[in-house]
């Protein structure tokens, strides 16, 4: 074994060698104490507050496992088991849990596109919903017994052939960044709060549109939305003991992530590749990009339309596992929550943006919810308007507000950074200030301590900073 | 469709947007002072102002008995509005942004949406823990007759109420407060110091934190008459109405330049005027070679304030008084 002491925060402290043994015994029992309690906590009453905590200290565990220096296999081993074996089989004793990972992976996905937005390009787009209502109505209408009722034509009584949902997910991408484009193009010559306006009134218009236009069936939404048929995987979730009414959950499960995988990937090449580069050069300082011979519209329009088109194409699988969608899935509030994720996870750290997604979808759809159930459930006179579950917009606000006032980097600030903040033990203070102050990557608030910080810089520091980049920027 | 119609329709769209237009022009000068001073799109505005119309409601309901003119109620309420509103604004400042002074532009501008989310939930919790959600107005009697003379025209037609005669007037007077506080005093003077550069002020002898805070409570105080004005004349809010006449008001100060304060009146009336002629334009498909127009239905004028928007953005980048700002490297 090592011969590093274990210390009780994972999170703060490395073992030189790696602990795997800890790691794995630490991960079983909680996934074992999961499973074995999660069926029989379905009971009401204030116990039914173990549910979220113990799903969330399963999340929390994989959070630990990623942070944890073990070595590369029993990290994918414990997240291969998660994966293929922990969260499938809870899906499977209670649907809702299915129907939650679903919904947080989509939400990340939609967090990953905007981090490409915001994070990367550092353009604030308040309107990022309405690409994802652009690729949820797109496959809303032609899948499903709305198509009929716009074409007239009673042959297509359940919608186009659900084999077409695969090819409109590459159309919803277009779709999308179609419109990132259109919406664009007049307005990203603008500063960038005109542009927060902008965007603002873009998603307020696509709303307005899905309110009134009869080809979105206006405030009722569109219903009975069908998702691609896939035989071999209903019979594979067949043999696993899925009942039949999950099927359609275990296929997106499965689908959603591919996505996700597929969209770390891009995120990943991006962020490393020239108009990742390029994006980060315009946010730090327009005008010296624009200098050093960025093209400033051209960068920006792609950020925009790449960021859109991850929305679309989540939009698609959206509609595919509701089954139902109505503007309200798609108002402004809605985009500030994709916001608050972004943020509360940590802007431009692909770790970060998916935790943050987790945890605010957490709260959302599960924390609260539990919550006002077990208020209610125990003082059944409760005034209605104390109900936890109607105060998402406080939480969400109070979450933006302290991430800026205190950590403006997020939850989770990026491997490299923290790397930097605790490579060097000699003068820890000065270090973390001024490393954090300096190579902040140009995250959100990278500036925000210049003032306090600004008397530590000296020319030692700064050239040894210079070394340790090149040195972790491989 | 004969002409007394249209012109009827069009002199009705002129009044009525002229009272919605005054309205946002109210809510936008909060912006745009705010603007001028910090560069700071204060997204918390919409709540701030709500809040002042949440005011004017209890302060309404409190007097609804009392054997007062009801003018004097409305200054009652304004007053309590304007301070309440005022006050929360400089402890938003406080506690929210002034921490916050000298980061990048992002990180207040986001700090702004959430105090401003944090405001909707708390406005509805203080105001639900009556039982209250959907507030409606009891205005004093009075207020809401209709006007059927103007200097011995008959104007019956026009669906002109007391109360809209009110607000154009209440916004006149604010408007014209206001331009002789900025322009011709010297706290006015001070404070366009602090806008236009803040360090070097200083060196003045200004303090621009002091002058921030006034700032955030005259633009707070205006959003608070703002909220008063909304509550009298739609007589229904909750706690997140601010939200969508706070975002068309931003609009509204963009459009006319933002920072500019004659530019937020104008902002604001065009606006006005583009949201009532868009909300009656159905109404002309009855003219021939102009059937089309039946599309646009009622539901849709909420777009013509961004398409506006859009399309005053691409033409005047600036808005329509806004100067083009060159960057200083």
């Amino acid at each position: 074994m090592t011969t590093a002491p274990v210390r009780p925060n994972p999170l703060k402290t490395r073992p030189v060698g790696g602990d795997r043994t800890w790691l794995l015994l630490a991960y079983t029992a909680i996934s074992g104490l999961l499973l074995v309690f999660m069926r029989d906590l379905v009971a009401d009453g204030p116990m039914k507050m173990l549910q979220p905590v113990l799903f969330g200290g399963f999340l929390l565990s994989l959070l630990f496992a990623y942070q944890w220096k073990a070595a590369p296999w029993a990290k994918m081993l414990v997240f291969a088991a998660a994966i293929v074996f922990v969260l499938p089989f809870m899906g499977r004793s209670n649907t809702s849990y299915f129907d939650l990972m679903i919904q947080m992976m989509i939400f990340s996905a939609l967090a990953l596109g905007l981090n490409i937005v915001v994070g990367l390009a550092g353009l604030l787009d308040l309107g990022y919903i309405a690409f994802f209502a652009v690729g949820a109505y797109l496959w809303g209408i032609f899948g499903s017994p709305q198509f009929a009722e716009v074409t007239g034509n009673p042959a297509f009584a359940n919608g186009i052939n659900p084999a077409y949902f695969w090819l409109f997910i590459p159309l919803a991408v277009a779709a999308a960044a179609g419109v990132g484009v259109l919406i664009g193009l007049p307005v990203l010559k603008l500063k960038g709060d005109y542009l927060a306006i902008v965007t603002l009134g873009l998603g307020e218009v696509i709303r307005i549109f899905a309110n009134n236009l009869s080809v979105t069936n206006g405030p009722q939404g569109i219903d009975a939305i069908e998702s691609a048929p896939v035989p071999w995987l209903n019979s594979l979730a067949h043999t696993l003991g899925f009942a039949e009414d999950q099927y359609r959950l275990f296929f997106l499960y499965i689908l959603v992530l591919g996505v996700i995988a597929v969209t770390i990937v891009v995120n990943q090449r991006l962020d490393r590749s020239k108009i990742g580069r390029a994006w980060i050069a315009i946010r730090e300082d327009e005008v010296a990009a624009q200098a050093m011979g960025v093209p400033l519209l051209k960068t920006k329009l792609l950020a925009f339309a790449t960021g859109a088109s991850f929305a679309g194409a989540m939009g698609v699988i959206f509609a595919a596992k509701q089954a139902f969608i109505d503007p309200k899935s798609f108002d402004y509030f809605q985009s500030i929550g994709v916001m608050s994720m972004v943020i509360l996870g940590g802007m431009g750290n692909i770790p970060g943006v998916i935790l943050g997604a987790i945890v605010v979808t957490m709260l959302n759809l599960m924390v609260l919810p539990t919550l006002s159930e077990v208020l209610q459930s125990s003082f059944p006179n409760i005034n209605q308007n104390l109900d936890p579950s109607k105060y998402q917009r406080l939480i969400f606000g109070l979450v933006l507000v302290f991430m800026m006032l205190y950590r403006p980097e997020g939850l989770l600030p990026s491997e490299r950074r923290k790397h930097e903040m605790h490579s060097d033990d000699e003068h820890p203070a000065v270090d973390s200030i001024t490393t954090e102050n300096l190579n902040h990557g140009g995250e959100l608030g990278g500036h925000l301590r210049d003032g306090s910080g600004a008397e530590t810089r000296s020319p030692g520091l700064a050239t040894r900073r210079d070394n340790e980049r090149t040195g972790s920027e491989k | 469709m004969d002409l007394q119609t249209i012109g009827t329709i069009l002199l009705q769209v002129a009044v009525g947007g002229l009272s919605l237009g005054v309205l946002y022009a109210i809510i936008a000068l909060g912006y745009t002072m705010v603007y001028g001073v910090l560069q700071l799109i204060n997204f918390a505005h919409s709540e701030v102002f709500i809040a002042g119309g949440i005011v004017g409601y209890f302060v309404f309901e409190a007097l609804k008995d009392a054997s007062l003119n009801g003018y004097l109620k409305l200054i009652v309420a304004c007053l309590a509005a304007m301070f309440v509103s005022g006050g929360l604004n400089v402890l938003i400042e406080r506690l929210a942004y002034r921490p916050l002074r000298g980061a990048q532009r992002l990180v207040p501008l986001i700090t702004a949406i959430g105090v401003s989310l944090v405001l909707q939930d708390s406005l509805r919790f203080l105001v639900g823990v009556r039982g209250l959600f959907d507030l409606s107005v009891n205005l004093p009697k009075g207020f809401t007759n209709s006007i059927t003379t103007f200097l011995g025209v008959n104007i019956s037609l026009l669906n002109l109420q007391v109360k809209d005669i009110i607000l154009i007037g209440v916004a006149g007077l604010m408007m014209l407060g206001l331009n002789l506080l900025v322009n011709h005093t010297r706290m006015g003077r001070a404070m366009r110091a602090v806008a236009h550069d803040r360090q070097t002020s200083g060196l003045m002898g200004i303090n621009s934190d002091s002058i921030i805070s006034l700032t955030f409570l005259i633009g707070g105080a205006l959003g608070g008459l703002g909220g008063v004005m909304f509550a009298m004349k739609y007589q229904a809010l909750n706690a997140y109405s601010g939200t969508i006449p706070g975002m068309k008001a931003f609009t509204a100060a963009v459009l006319g330049g933002i920072g500019n304060i004659p530019g937020a009146m104008l902002g604001g009336l065009v606006l006005g005027w583009v949201e009532t002629f868009l909300g009656v334009v159905s109404l002309f498909q009855g003219i021939p070679g102009l059937h089309w127009l039946g599309a646009i239905k009622a539901e849709y004028k909420d777009l013509g304030a961004f398409l506006a928007l859009i399309l005053i953005l691409f033409f005047k980048p600036a808005g329509l008084l806004g100067k083009a700002t060159t960057e200083k490297v």
